[in-house]
C-alpha cells in the first residue's frame, strides 16, 4: 500500500507550505511510536491523569430489557474531560513537546476535542488556540467557558457555515501561517497523513483494553462491536485491535432527520469519494464537487467527511456502516439514562440505538458498545429537541 | 517553449487572478478583457470552492459569492472558451482538487485543452498526489504549474522545480492569500535557492497588493502574482460594474508601471 494510504484512501492533499511540517511530524512520530520511554510516559499519563483504564461495564438492566445479546459498554465517558478525546490530545501534546513546539492549535465542533486539547495544553504549559464555529460556540457555550478557564484562546470562525468543517479549514489556514512554532492537534482520524494513523494509534487503547477486559469477563472475544462515526476516532480506536479477529464491526453514522431529507451526516452511507481536509475519503458533496454541510442533532457527528481508514474498511467489507436518526438516538439516550443511570453523549447514543435494534435478535451473543462520552454537554440539545416535539423522526 | 513560459520573456510578468463568477460570469469576462488590455501577462481564473484551504478571507468571500451565483467548473471552462482569441495573455485555471476530481481527471484535461487553457494550478495537490492529473494535463500540452514554499527543504524544491511546467509559483510567505502579512524574511535567499534548482521563470505570489511590493518582489523574481487586491475590488465597488472595471484597469496599470520601473 502507498505510504499514508489505506487502499485508495488517505494521502496528503495540502498546500505546499504544509508539506515540510507533515514530513517532520511523520518522521518524529515514526521514531516516537518505537520509543519505549515515550510510550511509557504516555501510558503513565493516561493512567494517572486521564483515569485509564476505563471500565468495561456489563449493562445488566439494558440486557434484560432487550432480551437478547449481552451488552457491554466501554466507559470512555469516565475519562478525564468526559470523552475519549483526551487519549489523543495527551498523545499529541507529548508529540508537540518532543517536536519542541510551544504552542498547539485545534479545531472543535461540540467542544469536546477543544476542551481535551486545552486540558492537555494546560497540563504541559503549552499555549493553546482553539478554532470553533460561531454557531457551535452558541450551541456549546459551556465548553467555550471550560476552554477559557483552562487558559485557551477560543477563536470564533465565521467563514463558510460557521461549523466544524469551517473551524477545521480555519485551523489549517492558521497552521499554514504559524507552522514553524505550532503543532496542530487534529481531533479525529482525518486530515493529511500521518494524522489518521497517529490519531488511530492514540485511540487504540480503547480497543486494546476492551479486548483484555472482555476476555477476562467472558473468556472469549465479543461477537459484535458498535461505535459511532463522525470523523471516526473512537470507532477506529475500538475497531483496530480487532481487525484480524472474527468479530463484526459496525460503525454508526448520524442519519439526522433521515437520509432522504438531505439533513444528515451519513458520509459513508450517502456520500461519494472526494478530497476534504487533506485526505481522500468518502465525503458529502454536490454534483460539482462542492462540500455539503452535514446535519446531526449531535454536534460531534455533524461533519461532512470521515477518516480514510473507515472508507477503506467499508470498501474492503471489513466493517459495516449504518445510520441512526436523531429521534432514534434520543430514544436510546433516554433509555440508558433510566435503565442504567448513565447519561451518554448524544454521539454515543447513536451506537447504542443500533445496538438496541440488533440485540433482541442476538441471544447468546456478546455485544460491546463504545460509550465514547458523557452527555452532560447535551442537556440543552435534548431539552430543545424534546420541547419541539421532533421525536417522531 | 510553452506559451506560459513565453509570457515571462521581455519584461517582468504580471500574473493576475480573479475569481470566476464573482460577482457573475459576464462581469468576469469583462474583467479579463480589461486585465489583458491594462497590462497583465498571465490571467488566472479562480474556480470557486467551498473549502479553500490556502485562501484568506477576501478570496473565500469571493468564492462564496460565485458559488451562490451558480458558478461551476463547466461554466468556467465555457468562459475560458469564449475568451479564446480575444486576449493576448494566456489563461490559467486555478482551483482546488475536489471539483476537478469530481469532473473526472481525463475529462477535465480534455476540456482544459479544448477551452484553450494554457495552464492549471491546483494549490492542494502537491506533486506527490498529483501524478495522474498532472500527467493527463501534460499529455494534452496544458502546463501544470506547481507551487514552491519558502520552508521547503532543498531536495523538495528541486523536485518541485523539475516537475513544474510553464513557470514556478513561489509562495512568498508562510500563510494564506491576501492577509497583509509581511513577506518571508529572507526572500532573496529563498529565491536564490529556487534559482539554483530550476531554469523555469519564477513568479512570486501571496500578499502582493501594491506597486511597491510588486516592484520589490519582481526585482528578485521574473514576475509577480496579484490576486486578493483585485478580487477585493468586487467588495469595494459593490454593484457598480463600470466602476469595478475602471478600478481593475487602474490597479493593473499601476502595478504594470511599478514593474516596468525596475
Amino acid at each position: 500500500m502507498k505510504r499514508g494510504y489505506y487502499g485508495p484512501f488517505g494521502g496528503r492533499y495540502v498546500p505546499e507550505t504544509l508539506m515540510a511540517a507533515l514530513e517532520e511530524l511523520e518522521r518524529a512520530y515514526e521514531s516516537l511510536s518505537r520509543d519505549g520511554a515515550f510510550q511509557e510516559e504516555l501510558s503513565c499519563l493516561l493512567e494517572r491523569f486521564g483515569g485509564r483504564p476505563t471500565p468495561l461495564y456489563f449493562a445488566e438492566r439494558l440486557t434484560e430489557h432487550l432480551g437478547g445479546a449481552k451488552i457491554y459498554l466501554k466507559r470512555e465517558d469516565l475519562n478525564h474531560t468526559g470523552a475519549h478525546k483526551i487519549n489523543n490530545a495527551l498523545g499529541q501534546a507529548l508529540v508537540a513537546r518532543r517536536l519542541g513546539k510551544r504552542r498547539v492549535i485545534a479545531e472543535t465542533g461540540a467542544g469536546q476535542h477543544g476542551v481535551a486539547t486545552a486540558t492537555a495544553a494546560a497540563r504541559f504549559g503549552l499555549e493553546c488556540t482553539v478554532f470553533m464555529g460561531e454557531e457551535d460556540m452558541g450551541r456549546q457555550a459551556m465548553n467555550v467557558e471550560r476552554m477559557k478557564l483552562l487558559g485557551a484562546e477560543v477563536v470564533p470562525v465565521t467563514s463558510g457555515t460557521g461549523t466544524l468543517k469551517d473551524a477545521t479549514n480555519e485551523a489549517i489556514r492558521h497552521w499554514v501561517a504559524t507552522v514553524e512554532g505550532t503543532h496542530y492537534i487534529i481531533g479525529s482520524v482525518v486530515g493529511p497523513h500521518p494524522y489518521p494513523m497517529m490519531v488511530r494509534d492514540f485511540q487504540r487503547v480503547i480497543g486494546d483494553e476492551t479486548r483484555r477486559q472482555v476476555v477476562a469477563d467472558e473468556g472469549r472475544l465479543p461477537d459484535l462491536i458498535l461505535a459511532c462515526v463522525g470523523g471516526g476516532s473512537n470507532a477506529m480506536g475500538m475497531f483496530h485491535p480487532f481487525r484480524e479477529d472474527p468479530v463484526d464491526l459496525v460503525g454508526v453514522e448520524a442519519a439526522g432527520r433521515g437520509i432522504a431529507t438531505g439533513h444528515h451526516a451519513a458520509t459513508l452511507g450517502a456520500g461519494r469519494v472526494g478530497v476534504l481536509h487533506g485526505s481522500r475519503s468518502y465525503l458529502l458533496q454536490d454534483d460539482d464537487g462542492q462540500v455539503i454541510e452535514a446535519y446531526s442533532l449531535s454536534a460531534g457527528l455533524d461533519y461532512p467527511g470521515v477518516g480514510p481508514e473507515h472508507s477503506f474498511l467499508k470498501e474492503a467489507g471489513r466493517a459495516e456502516y449504518v445510520s441512526v436518526t436523531d429521534g432514534e438516538a434520543v430514544e436510546a439516550f433516554r433509555l440508558l439514562c433510566r435503565l442504567e443511570g448513565i447519561i451518554p453523549a448524544l454521539e454515543s447514543a447513536h451506537a447504542l440505538a443500533e445496538a438496541m435494534k440488533r440485540a433482541p435478535r442476538l441471544g447468546g451473543k456478546i455485544l460491546v458498545v463504545c460509550l465514547s462520552g458523557r452527555g452532560d454537554k447535551d442537556m440543552d440539545s435534548i431539552k430543545s429537541y424534546l420541547g419541539k416535539g421532533e421525536n417522531q423522526s | 517553449m510553452s506559451r506560459l513560459t513565453r509570457a515571462f520573456s521581455g519584461r517582468k510578468a504580471l500574473v493576475t487572478y480573479v475569481t470566476a463568477g464573482d460577482p457573475d460570469l459576464k462581469t468576469t469576462a469583462e474583467r479579463v478583457l480589461c486585465l489583458d488590455a491594462s497590462g497583465a501577462d498571465v490571467i488566472e481564473l479562480g474556480l470557486p470552492f467551498s473549502d479553500p484551504q490556502a485562501d484568506g478571507p477576501v478570496i473565500q468571500a469571493a468564492g462564496q459569492r460565485a458559488l451562490r451565483g451558480g458558478t461551476t467548473l463547466a461554466k468556467v471552462l465555457d468562459l475560458a472558451s469564449s475568451l479564446r482569441g480575444k486576449i493576448k495573455a494566456p489563461l490559467v485555471l486555478m482551483g482546488y482538487c475536489n471539483p476537478l476530481f469530481t469532473y473526472g481527471e481525463e475529462r477535465f484535461a480534455d476540456a482544459a485543452a479544448a477551452s484553450g487553457l494554457s495552464g492549471v494550478i491546483v494549490p492542494d495537490l502537491p506533486y506527490d498526489e498529483g501524478e495522474s492529473l498532472y500527467g493527463a494535463l501534460e499529455r494534452r500540452g496544458v502546463d501544470a504549474v506547481l507551487m514552491a514554499a519558502p520552508n521547503a527543504a532543498t531536495g523538495r524544491l528541486a523536485e518541485v522545480g523539475r516537475r513544474s511546467r510553464g513557470f514556478l509559483y513561489c509562495v512568498s510567505l508562510l500563510g494564506v492569500t491576501g492577509t497583509g502579512k509581511a513577506l518571508h524574511g529572507d526572500l532573496e535567499a529563498y529565491m536564490a535557492r529556487v534559482r539554483a534548482v530550476t531554469t523555469l521563470p519564477l513568479a512570486l505570489g501571496f500578499g502582493i497588493d501594491s506597486p511597491e511590493k510588486a516592484r520589490l518582489c519582481a526585482s528578485l523574481a521574473d514576475g509577480v502574482v496579484v490576486g486578493s487586491a483585485l478580487v477585493g475590488l468586487v467588495e469595494t465597488c459593490g454593484d457598480d460594474r463600470p466602476r469595478l472595471l475602471e478600478e481593475t484597469g487602474r490597479l493593473v496599470r499601476s502595478l504594470r508601471e511599478g514593474l516596468d520601473g525596475i
